[in-house]
């Protein structure tokens, strides 16, 4: 993967496989020198023995069709850029995971487009209720897809070309707000 | 500036679009899985997504799908217009993208030299 936000979108396709319906996602591009994200689903969970060969793509993807390589690409990426991938789950309570790289090591890749990640996202997953922190140190950004669907009633959703046109220009103006909020621009 | 009262001006106006778009119309399936990630298929849905809107099909539903074990001819994109075959598209590259959509989704003419796999929906 060549960005942060392609490994963003496949673990949130786990999540979605896992039988998510509800996804939490946190990036912080500076928590404390380290670039950050972390996704928190209300999926199946893992058990014990599977959360320990996890991390092994040969083990996973025989024993488990819905996690496959993109866990130990993440756990590669991370590690190689001086960071590590945490893990928690349990079977019926879902699954915390959180990635950290060092921000201004080499290897770092770069977050990529976010945004583009997160519309196809949404749009994909009709019915999904998904919440965003966005945060560039101690600045934030805060979307919640049901506030979204709230003001459109019943039937639209973010499939329809009006709604993800506005969602893509309404997630690039909130993230660049954060991110002058915060001191990196 | 963008925000969420917009909402409110576009509810509006696509009250009337709702009806379409609860009868047929024609999907397009994205393979989502590690493999399509990793191939480009972001970048593929996007493209599909402006196609859509700059051509206005409301009429069409976009949908994804994980790996189904032909990793090696990611990006797959499949069509499947109502009452025809599900045709499916590897290899896919946003420039392949336009033409899916203008000869496939629009006119119904299969393009061949994209296809890599031809399923009867009623098999499914």
């Amino acid at each position: 993967m060549k960005e942060i936000s392609l490994h963003i979108l496949d673990l949130m396709q786990n999540s979605i496989e896992a039988g998510a319906n509800w996804i939490l996602l946190e990036v912080n591009e500076d928590e404390d020198g380290f670039f950050t994200f972390s996704i928190t689903d209300n999926g199946r969970g893992m058990n014990e023995d599977m959360l320990k060969k996890i991390r092994d793509p040969f083990v996973t993807t025989r024993l488990t069709r819905n996690v496959g390589l993109g866990i130990p690409f993440v756990d590669m990426t991370t590690a190689q850029s001086g960071g590590r991938l945490i893990i928690k789950s349990k079977p019926g309570e879902g699954t915390f995971l959180k990635a950290s790289y060092l921000r201004n090591h080499l290897d770092r890749p770069p977050l990529g487009d976010v945004v583009n990640t997160v519309k196809v996202f949404l749009v994909g997953n009709p019915g999904l209720h998904f919440v965003m922190h966005y945060k560039v140190r101690q600045a934030e950004f805060i979307f919640d897809s049901q506030s979204v669907i709230k003001r459109l009633g019943e039937h639209i959703d973010f499939s329809y070309p009006e709604i993800y046109s506005w969602l893509d220009a309404y997630l690039k103006q909130e993230i660049d707000k954060v991110r002058e909020a915060g001191g990196l621009k | 500036m963008k925000s969420l009262e917009d909402l409110k001006a576009l509810r509006e106006k696509l009250q009337s679009d709702i009806r379409v778009r609860e009868n047929d119309g024609t999907k397009i399936i994205i393979g989502m899985g590690t493999c399509g990630i990793a191939a480009g298929a972001r970048e593929i849905m996007a493209a599909v997504l402006d196609e859509l809107a700059v051509r206005k099909l409301k009429n069409v539903q976009v949908q994804q799908t994980g790996c189904i074990g032909m990793c090696e001819k990611e990006v797959l994109v499949d069509v499947v217009r109502p009452g025809e075959p599900r045709i499916t598209y590897g290899n896919v590259k946003p420039v392949d993208v336009k033409r899916i959509i203008a000869d496939h989704v629009i006119n119904g003419r299969i393009i061949e030299d994209l296809v890599v796999g031809k399923m009867d929906d009623a098999k499914i």
